[in-house]
């Protein structure tokens, strides 16, 4: 079904509507369609071995001493073996991603309110979300310098919270950005609704914008607390690592991400076999909350839109 | 009747209205400040590194950037090699992904599958971009080192006189990093690359299939070249997170600062340098030349970033 081929332009018209499409063509069409496909299993593939492996290698040791146990100092010969678990790595990663939490979340949530409520076209917003596209392409690396260079170095010692200002500012554009996303979703008649009852902007903006953008917005602030739970980078030289459980939030303290870089190499299978369990808890702890903000985002109260 | 009405506006017109403008406007005040605090904190973030780099640029001025030395106990600083392993293993990464990416999208965007199918596969291929970066690097070295080492074994031994494969690999090295920083940034240029896609009015496709166009020739002739400023805009965003990413790489690349033209031999990238070194850092100068390279790796980012964000923009712009 070609008709700009000269052959089939000479003979009759009826003949180019029967004329299958030349081999060359099919051949291509067929081969690209396989290769696409080659190309998506390729895709998925890493994932799948990824998760496989941190299964095989985390489950079995998987134990409720996991969560509460300190990380066992390498065993002496003839020693009975020593509870082995990171309670340290999960109590040093809760505090810091809900201090990060407890800065970004309601400066990312204000930010985003002004974005979309108040400035919509102003060259404020627009500088403000320049700066909120360029920050969410920062490295988290950088984000680890800025947070030595500021507050270790102020403060002269690795801590918890110099982890925490690296999360938050992390953090930061992800909320802004997923926040803006979903009150900008909301129709602006609920707003004139709103107004015309005689509510104020406070009341308007909280009771009603925000009221209902609040399943895009918690889906966004939900990615970012997982981004940041996942995050090594920015703690490996703020917060440090310690075997210990943390003494405060100006002290070096543990997380799951930082004690699997610390021991992947470590000769202690002891430790081997601890840090694959710490994998899977955060893997298993990511995908969990990426699969719930799928679902969040699919739930009726979205989709009346 | 007149004397009931009259209290009432003033009740609620009166003071309570000109309290509840003032609180309005305050609040639009504090929204706005905090709209601002992000500018602050990237410009910030930025007049640090600056500043704490500045020992090491007086130290040593533009010399950094063209010197390969990384000497620690000598305290001769260059960043060369370090900004070529970057700059190798991310172009390698892209080179990697960008093909497997754009068929990644075109799969899942066009009718090749039913919906019931594509929505799933769309997820997982996202989950690939939420898996955190360490537990990439721990699976680059139990499982894709090894899996690589012999491939790497025979490409010295069968293409030894390519410079690119001249010498005996080592397990960790450049190309292993290239490729868990490909299988990383494949969800970012994939995703992109489906919103591009997916925005194409049908008409492209409608009349370019009328015209006797098979499927794929509607791809490569109308739907890439028509999407290809968006596509390009994923692939910088790509490009953007290969130079910074940190865990991953520092894990399988070997940490070796040198410009070696053979993909088998380990290298260094700027974010691996600042992992391993940061920690134990306490030289002024050591201190300052790492600031130095981060506000390097900052530079090239942010470069990196707004190309990407002026491509993706002229997208929206054609969205709406």
């Amino acid at each position: 079904m070609h008709p700009v081929d000269p052959q089939g332009a000479e003979t009759d018209g009826s003949k180019i509507l029967v004329e299958p499409l030349s081999w060359d063509r099919t051949l291509f069409n067929q081969f690209m369609t396989v290769l696409a496909f080659v190309f998506l299993a390729l895709a998925l593939l890493p994932l799948l071995a990824l998760l496989f492996e941190v299964l095989r290698l985390g489950l079995p040791n998987l134990s409720l001493e996991s969560f509460t146990a300190l990380p066992a100092p390498p065993p002496l010969e003839g020693d009975p073996p020593e509870p082995n678990g990171f309670g340290n790595a999960i109590q040093g990663t809760l505090i810091m991603v809900g201090l990060a939490s407890l800065i970004s979340i309601p400066a990312g949530v204000l930010a985003a309110i002004y974005l979309s409520e108040f400035a919509k076209g102003s060259q404020i917003a627009a500088w403000s979300r320049f700066a909120t596209n360029i920050l969410s392409g920062v490295p988290s690396i950088v984000m680890g310098v800025f947070a030595y260079a500021v507050i270790v170095l102020s403060t002269k010692t690795f801590s918890a919270f110099a982890g925490s200002v690296a999360l938050s500012v992390l953090m930061l554009p992800i909320v802004v950005r997923a926040t803006e996303g979903a009150l900008n979703l909301v129709p602006d008649s609920l707003r004139q609704g709103a107004v015309a009852l005689g509510a104020t902007k406070v009341q308007t903006t909280f009771l009603v914008v925000v009221a209902t953008a609040l399943p895009g917005i918690v889906t966004g602030v939900l990615l970012a607390v997982a981004r940041a739970a996942g995050e090594t980078a920015p703690l490996v030289f703020t917060a440090l690592y310690t075997d210990l459980w943390s003494e405060g939030l100006f002290s070096p303290t543990a997380s799951l991400s930082v004690l699997i870089f610390n021991f992947y190499n470590d000769p202690d299978p002891n430790r081997i076999q601890l840090l694959w369990t710490a994998a899977l808890i955060l893997v298993g702890l990511v995908l969990f909350t990426s699969i719930l903000s799928r679902l969040a985002i699919r739930s009726p109260s979205t989709q009346r839109r | 009747m007149a004397q009931g009405v009259a209290p009432l506006p003033q009740q609620v017109l009166g003071t309570g209205r000109s309290l509840r403008r003032r609180v309005d406007q305050a609040f639009i005040v504090v929204t706005g400040l905090f709209a601002l605090l992000i500018v602050a904190v990237l410009l910030t973030i930025a007049a640090q590194l600056a500043y704490q780099a500045w020992p090491a640029v007086q130290a040593f001025g533009l010399s950094f950037l063209t010197s390969a030395t990384w000497d620690v106990i000598d305290s001769k600083f260059g960043v060369l090699a370090i900004a070529y392993g970057t700059l190798v293993s991310s172009l390698l990464a892209l080179l990697l992904a960008v093909p497997v990416s754009i068929g990644v999208a075109l799969a899942l965007t066009e009718d090749f599958l039913p919906a019931v199918v594509r929505t799933p596969l769309a997820f997982l291929v996202e989950l690939l971009a939420a898996v955190p970066s360490v537990v990439y690097g721990l699976w680059g070295v139990n499982v894709l080192v090894p899996l690589l080492f012999p491939l790497m074994e025979w490409l010295n031994l069968k293409f030894g006189w390519i410079p690119l494969f001249s010498t005996p690999p080592q397990g960790p090295g450049m190309l292993p990093a290239a490729v868990v920083l490909s299988i990383m940034i494949l969800p970012t240029i994939a995703a992109i690359s489906r919103d591009v896609l997916s925005v194409l009015p049908t008409e492209f496709r409608s009349a370019s299939m009328a015209l006797g166009g098979t499927r794929w020739e509607t791809i490569f002739r109308v739907l890439l070249p028509a999407g290809a400023s968006g596509i390009l805009g994923g692939v910088m965003l790509g490009l953007g997170r290969a130079l910074g990413e940190t865990m991953a790489v520092t894990m399988v690349i070997g940490n070796a600062p040198q410009i070696s033209p053979s993909l088998l031999d380990p290298a260094q990238t700027i974010a691996s340098l600042l992992a391993t070194q940061f920690g134990e850092a306490s030289e002024p100068l050591h201190v300052g030349a790492l600031m130095y390279a981060a506000l390097v790796l900052f530079g090239l980012t942010l470069l990196v970033n707004m190309i990407a964000e002026l491509l993706v923009r002229t997208i929206q712009l054609e969205r709406t």
